[in-house]
């Protein structure tokens, strides 16, 4: 009895003892595994590099273009783009911002090791005009050019060249980069501690040169890989925040009384695809022959799935109908493209169209931990299939495998695959170029179009769109090829938007965004 | 004494050996690593220099030379994830699993030993039986069920105990401990609980049984009648008596939960050797994977030649046997 006494006074002293400073803790379910802004490209890693770092631009509540190291830019022609730096701004160890920090980013980021090659175009030039001045000179017009720079963060060339850190460390590299495990970046927050895929620490930048949105004190970081004991340490109050929370758990904690889970359907999209490009489908009982080439069988596959069915029953309403492969707010009058409805009755009538009255067999490749409930929606999908004469069978891997069969590295060794994908760019050209673009047997060209999925209209119109200055005529062209991909070509199978879903006490103030990002630059505590 | 050990090193090497090879083996089929390297929008010809650049394309037979060669000298080379060197992660890592392990264990001898020899003497109490009761669940029930209960008792409902990680260390020389700081304490009664619970179990299980085997020989019932007293002739002759294969098993488990801490470690979040080796299995971090299965094959070799010459020192009928195999 005296040991219980002596645990509760303890465990509430230490909780006293963390009432008074503003402490920030977060629990996510992986890991930082670098500080090095330009070594992986993962939404998770880039935003936490964003609390130390900042690009030129930023994007802001509605994923609005702000300025942020630049103060101001123009286009001086469609391929000369002029940057005005902000004046007076310091690095964390104070070493003042200047362009050649820009110049220094610009050839880092593009340098081997890096993951984040694709944010600036390779042939781009970045010229000094004076000490906040940069001209880019582009080959060819690019209208979007700074839509992904809010997550191509500055870095410094003085600090980068002392720390031998110039370059992103390769994979591969024998010593272990200064940069991977120290920040110097000119944001809200600075790195105070930093161990690997344990914990990470860090307090405010006090000479930042915007108004801070937060009021915290220290912002600390812990990686909790298991569910149930992220879940738990958030309904125990030793976290504030927890990302993301299983389904199962929502209503549990929103019943706790200390904290609540925050809801929104998020960028990524998920969807089926199909091999497009095999003579003979691969790990299907069609003899020298390909289904999955007619547009009618792929279209008998989009509506035998009952996608309301699997959102409510699998995803617990967390996710939302996807009629394109891109998040409805990222591409204007969405509302004209509607999803093919639920029908097995005309998927059957497709299939015996297109010569297959009685079905075949076919193999899904699934992955079983990348996405939430990957595996069980998968699962459905294979039943819902099976009603119309499509007899599936079911390969669910881990991602490792998984990835590492059906994408180029595999040889796009899949017939019909689940995948998801955010756009990095947040437009549509994204999709077109990755995912709808035409590719070799190597990749080359649309890397993540694992079907082989191509249509020279699409390719035509993509680079109508890439250069295409004026608004309303490129929104036109991006709607025609999302008329004749999705519902002329049905290239994919659009299955939902995903849900991301937050835990946060309820004296803790986050917003949260639809790409993902965990922003705790403006959280505030009560 | 000396050719028995040097047998047993020449054994340890060739164990060891196997080891390597198996978990070259393995390793080449968990997927591949540039994946995990890379982001998904990484190009063709960025990821075929990657491999090349990693020595992946090179024949199987000099990867694996690479690899014992590197093995040896214990270097275990970077992790893919992290970009450090994976010696540095697991001597960052090996306190927090040692902490637990020999914890665990310590809980399991002294709760155990005790619990095994009262359930013996005392076979038809209620509490002895009571006791059997619950060694079955302890025997039965899954490490990470234990933990969630725990958890969802001691955590959510009372709010007594901390859910994760290790609270508040200290390091000295090198070595992060947990056990000077009360967060630290705190966070560490649950895990170690947890992880020593199938060895409480077990040990009671067996002192039980290894007791009631011994109280029916020949010269306990001597020493009774030498008029003895009790404390004596069960503590002094008896659980002696039944030390050999206490201690064999001892050896053995702490191997063991050292080396399969890992769902402990992932329950509650232990920034240990285990959570650092799912996570690798995860993200195909071949480096820490090798190194890891490595350093435990080591481990295990190192346990079983000291429980032999324990065991020998021990009980000296088992000497002639174990130098002549």
């Amino acid at each position: 009895m005296k040991k219980v006494l002596l645990t509760c006074c303890a465990a509430l002293l230490l909780s006293l003892g963390n009432s008074y400073a503003k402490t920030l803790r977060l629990a996510y379910q992986g890991d930082l595994k670098s500080l090095d802004p330009y070594s992986v490209s993962e939404t998770f890693a880039l935003s936490m590099a964003g609390a130390s770092y900042e690009g030129l631009v930023r994007r802001g509540e509605n994923f609005a273009m702000e300025p942020a190291l630049a103060e101001s830019w123009e286009i001086i022609d469609p391929k000369h783009w002029r940057f005005h730096l902000r004046k007076g701004v310091t690095f964390h160890n104070g070493a003042p911002f200047t362009a050649d920090d820009v110049l220094f980013s610009a050839e880092r980021v593009r340098a081997d090791g890096s993951d984040l090659k694709y944010r600036i175009p390779k042939e781009a030039e970045f010229i000094k005009i004076d000490d906040h001045t940069v001209d880019v000179m582009l080959p060819e017009a690019n209208p979007i050019l700074h839509y992904q720079w809010a997550g191509w963060y500055i870095m410094s060339k003085s600090w980068a060249e002392e720390h031998d850190a110039a370059t992103p460390s390769p994979a591969n590299a024998d010593t272990p980069s200064y940069a991977a495990l120290h920040e110097n970046g000119t944001g809200p927050f600075m790195v105070e501690s930093h161990q690997p895929g344990v914990k990470t620490v860090w307090k405010p930048f006090a000479a930042w040169w915007d108004k801070p949105k937060h009021n915290l004190d220290e912002v600390v970081l812990t990686t909790v890989s298991s569910d149930p004991t992220r879940v738990a340490a958030l309904l125990s109050g030793q976290v504030d925040w927890i990302a993301p929370v299983p389904e199962q758990d929502i209503e549990r904690i929103n019943a706790s009384g200390n904290a609540q889970v925050l809801q929104s359907p998020d960028l990524r999209t998920m969807y089926l695809g199909f091999d497009q490009v095999s003579d003979t489908l691969k790990y299907a009982n069609v003899e020298g022959k390909n289904p999955f080439k007619d547009a009618r069988v792929r279209r008998a596959v989009y509506q035998a799935i009952d996608i309301d069915g699997i959102i409510a029953k699998i995803l617990r309403g967390a996710a939302t109908p996807a009629a394109l492969m891109i998040a409805p707010q990222l591409v204007n009058q969405t509302e004209e493209f509607k999803r093919f409805p639920y029908d097995p009755e005309m998927s059957k009538k497709l299939l015996a169209k297109a010569g297959y009255p009685d079905g075949f067999q076919v193999q899904l490749d699934c992955s079983n931990d990348r996405y939430p409930n990957d595996e069980r929606v998968c699962q459905a999908v294979v039943g819902m299939l099976g009603r119309v004469g499509i007899k599936t069978t079911l390969n669910a891997q881990p991602k490792a495998k998984y990835f590492a069969k059906i994408l180029s590295s595999g040889g796009y060794d899949t017939s019909f695959f689940m995948l998801g994908w955010s756009p990095a760019v947040l437009d549509s050209v994204d999709l077109f170029t990755n995912v709808l673009g035409c590719r070799d047997d190597k990749g080359n060209g649309g890397t993540m179009n694992v079907g082989g999925y191509c249509n020279p209209k699409i390719e035509e119109l993509r680079e109508q769109i890439r250069v295409e200055t004026d608004k309303e005529k490129r929104d036109a062209l991006i709607r025609q090829a999302w008329q004749i991909s999705m519902v002329e070509d049905v290239a994919y199978a659009p299955l939902y938007q995903g849900g991301l879903a937050w835990g946060v006490a309820k004296n803790v103030h986050v917003k949260q965004r639809a790409d993902g990002d965990i922003v705790f630059q403006t959280a505030t505590i009560d | 004494m000396l050719a028995f050990i040097v047998r047993r090193m020449i054994q340890a090497a060739i164990v060891l050996l196997t080891v390597a090879l198996i978990a070259f083996v393995m390793f080449r089929f968990v997927g591949d690593p540039v994946n995990q390297i890379v982001g998904i929008e990484t190009t063709a010809a960025d990821r075929a220099e990657m491999r090349e650049t990693l020595g992946l394309n090179d024949p199987v037979i000099i990867q694996f030379g690479r690899f014992v060669g590197r093995m040896a000298r214990f270097d275990f080379g970077m992790s893919y994830q992290f970009r450090q060197p994976v010696s540095e992660l697991f001597a960052e890592r090996l306190p927090a699993t040692l902490e637990l392990a020999v914890i665990s264990m310590v809980l399991a001898v002294g709760v155990g030993i005790p619990m095994g020899v009262f359930s013996a003497l005392y076979r038809d109490s209620l509490s002895a039986k009571l006791m059997q009761v619950l060694s079955l669940v302890g025997i039965s029930l899954p490490t990470f069920l234990i933990g969630i209960l725990l958890i969802y008792v001691f955590s959510v409902q009372l709010g007594w105990l901390p859910s994760y990680g290790r609270g508040e260390t200290v390091t000295i020389g090198g070595w992060s401990t947990g056990l000077l700081t009360g967060s630290g304490l705190l966070a560490l009664i649950m895990p170690s609980v947890t992880l020593g619970l199938f060895q409480m179990t077990l040990i009671m299980r067996l002192v039980r049984a290894e007791m009631m085997e011994v109280l029916r020989t020949d010269y306990i019932k001597f020493a009774h009648a030498r008029g003895l007293p009790d404390r004596v002739v069960h503590f002094g002759h008896a659980l002696k008596n039944t030390l050999v294969p206490v201690i064999t098993v001892v050896g053995l488990e702490l191997g063991s939960v050292i080396a399969f801490a890992i769902i402990t470690e992932t329950v509650f979040q232990w920034p240990g050797m285990g959570l650092l080796f799912l996570q690798a299995v995860q993200n195909a971090d071949i480096p820490i994977m090798a190194g890891y299965l490595m350093l435990i094959g080591v481990l295990f070799v190192i346990i079983n030649l000291a429980v032999d010459l324990l065991y020998a020192a021990v009980d000296p009928r088992i000497k002639t046997t174990a130098s002549a195999g």
